[in-house]
């Protein structure tokens, strides 16, 4: 099972993901492999994303289960049609259809209502699976996964079983909220994603904002980089020094060091708690922006 | 094949030294961890270790851990896994534990006791609804105070008692049920496919109702000095509601926050209490909640804490920090979980007020404040646990 492709990390590059060594490796383990890959790590540091440049890469249909407390089967897999199936039964009222066959009928597979883990393993191509922040999902939930994830086969008692068209690649993440069953974790891969380095960061941010200055965008890379190191209760991921960089470009900001109230305004981009815009006063943020110009 | 190639034993090696540092590994991942080193023949160390620690890695102590363990085992030649061997906890006798630990087992509890609390656990599984009823019947041990507990016996009877009540509350906090009236929804499968006999015309209806979800237990436990009479006591409370009810987390504190749920569940007594004394060593003489109570907020609270938690502290509220940092930090606490009891055993003393300025802020952020320095007062707070 030798890959085509050995250089996955160059063709991450290439969609605009900067992905280390470790986890490059990673994800083309779970490709050989076939095995879900989990991924965990702070919010923020781009675990979604890969699932994304992945699906870009391999050309391919993504498709997205987001997890969340009370998530059950008939949202994560199948459905019945209600409705279709009730205008059916009122609509062959005065057919001589007999019962069994009325059944048959309604409990057919048209009347069936793919969810995202049933519809991942009809594609005639396998799709990327992103299984979604599965901290969130009950433990009752994340059993029946690891039966979908082991067999890939889905079994509806009115149908029988759905056996698997393609093996969809699996990609899973947590923000550890809850402990995750060894069970599970030993199905998968696992993989830990941290916060960029100071390249990655300046990597990311010339990538996703052509019309940055070099410079610059090294000064915001190494303020956050910096500011991470702060005690704060929430840290800024990825995704914030994006948004920060762009709101400083479109306000015509060039340098750190120049208009600090601007700057301290645009800090809420960075700083999602009340605590944490109370503990980055001015002075503090002088200090980190004089350290990275 | 896979038996010549010449990494087989030095990787099967490998496996046993991840899983002396108590990596969870079977035969299974053994042999993936083979394919994958087969799968690709690059000779390159960083490839092989990054493959290595997708492939065995399952959690972030593990991720971390990894690359010095690679690096012992395949770079040092196996020379560190014998020194690791020696500081395994599990060999440390306990005829190290810290002189000060002494106190809270006691010196009959160490080796040859403990196994005995592990019977008496299995025991009590069985009888979990005769929990309460035990308790009546020993009704004069019951209004003792916990202080009085000296002799041996005595205290092994404590100890069960706190075992069955622990595991009696338990019990009924699992047969709890949502009222089904309020949030009973129709079931539409069931009910088409009952119905179709009457040709469709629901007649008969289905319906669906969640149960209950679980209640998550944190238990803090203060093990400073003012609280030595009672924290051994406390401790095999802890110990009773933690092998019985998965849904528990367990800390002990003095000036530091130690986790204690794992070892707790640990089977085998022994290493069980050693490994205890070892993470409480060099527990000094004050009480430091409020910096704790940090620690577990910034560490553990994302994790352990639900809508659906009962915070429970042990503590006499002898505080050396500033009361405003343990509201502070309580406050925290409070905003995550459902209710906060506090048992004090102090407060069944004569003449006892709430009165230090630590207690005195705190009160308004406590749902429910109690004695707690007789098994009568532990069994008590069970109906609280039940409102939720």
């Amino acid at each position: 099972m030798t890959s085509n492709n050995p250089d996955i990390k160059s063709r991450l590059t290439d969609v605009g993901y900067f992905a280390t060594d470790a986890l490059a490796t990673a994800l083309q383990l779970a490709i050989d492999l076939g095995r879900p890959l989990l991924l965990e790590g702070e919010a923020g540091v781009g675990k979604t994303e890969i699932a994304n440049s992945l699906a870009k890469i391999l050309d391919t249909k993504l498709i997205r289960l987001q997890c969340y407390e009370g998530l059950d089967a008939s949202s994560a897999i199948y459905e019945w049609n209600y409705q279709r199936q009730l205008l059916s039964i009122k609509a062959s009222e005065f057919s001589d259809r007999d019962a069994d066959e009325l059944e048959d009928h309604i409990f057919s597979e048209s009347f069936l209502l793919a969810r995202p883990l049933l519809q991942s393993i009809q594609q005639s191509k396998p799709p990327v699976l992103l299984i979604d922040e599965i901290d969130r999902a009950d433990m009752e939930f994340e059993a029946y996964l690891l039966e979908i994830l082991s067999e890939f086969q889905i079994t509806v008692p009115e149908l029988g079983t759905i056996h698997a068209t393609s093996i969809p690649h699996v990609i899973l993440t947590s923000n550890g909220t809850r402990e995750l069953s060894d069970a599970l974790r030993r199905r998968c891969l696992y993989s830990y994603v941290d916060f960029p380095n100071m390249e990655h960061e300046l990597k990311i941010i010339l990538a996703r904002l052509p019309n940055i200055e070099q410079d610059f965008a090294g000064q915001i890379a190494r303020f956050v980089q910096a500011l991470r190191k702060e005690e704060l209760e929430k840290v800024p991921g990825i995704a914030e020094t994006l948004d920060w960089a762009a709101a400083l470009c479109n306000m015509d900001i060039g340098n750190l060091l120049e208009e600090p109230e601007k700057v301290q305004s645009t800090l809420i981009c960075l700083l999602k708690t009340e605590s944490d815009l109370k503990s980055i006063v001015p002075e503090v943020t002088g200090r980190l922006a004089g350290k990275a110009a | 094949m896979m038996q010549t190639h010449p990494l087989t034993s030095r990787t099967i090696g490998f496996m046993d030294h991840l899983r002396l540092n108590g990596f969870v590994l079977g035969p299974a991942e053994t042999q993936a961890c083979l394919n994958s080193i087969m799968l690709e023949t690059t000779g390159e160390r960083a490839v092989d270790h990054d493959r290595m620690k997708a492939l065995l890695t399952g959690n972030k102590d593990e991720w971390d851990s990894f690359d010095a363990l690679f690096e012992s085992y395949w770079i040092g030649a196996g020379k560190s896994r014998e020194q690791l061997k020696k500081t395994t906890p599990s060999t440390r006798t306990s005829k190290n534990l810290p002189p000060a630990w002494k106190d809270h087992f006691g010196e009959e509890n160490e080796a040859d006791k403990a196994p005995q609390i592990e019977s008496e656990g299995d025991a009590g599984f069985g009888e979990e609804a005769s929990g309460r009823l035990i308790a009546v019947d020993r009704n004069t041990r019951m209004k003792t105070d916990m202080r009085q507990f000296v002799e041996p016996d005595e205290i092994a009877a404590a100890e069960a008692l706190a075992y069955r009540l622990a595991s009696a509350i338990r019990y009924r906090l699992s047969r709890r049920y949502y009222n089904s009236k309020k949030t009973t929804r129709l079931d539409l499968r069931r009910t088409i496919r009952s119905n179709i006999k009457y040709g469709g015309t629901p007649i008969d209806l289905r319906f669906k109702a969640k149960p209950e979800q679980p209640v998550r237990i944190i238990v803090f436990l203060d093990i400073s000095g003012s609280m030595q009479h009672y924290s051994r006591f406390f401790l095999q409370f802890v110990k009773g509601l933690v092998c019985q009810w998965t849904q528990t987390d367990a800390y002990l504190f003095h000036t530091r926050l130690v986790r204690i749920t794992d070892v707790m569940r640990d089977s085998n007594s022994l290493r069980a209490m050693t490994r205890l004394s070892l993470m409480a060593d060099g527990f000094g003489g004050g009480t430091k909640l409020g910096d704790c109570l940090e620690t577990f907020n910034r560490q553990y609270a994302k994790k352990a804490l639900n809508s659906r938690s009962i915070v429970m502290i042990f503590s006499d509220g002898y505080e050396v920090g500033t009361p405003e940092h343990l509201c502070e930090q309580l406050a925290k606490i409070k905003k995550r979980a459902r209710r906060l009891v506090w048992l004090n055993p102090l407060l069944g003393w004569e003449n006892y007020q709430p009165v230090t300025a630590a207690m005195k802020m705190a009160r308004p952020l406590i749902d429910h404040f109690a004695v707690a320095n007789t098994l009568e007062s532990l069994a008590a707070i069970e109906p609280d646990l039940m409102k939720l």
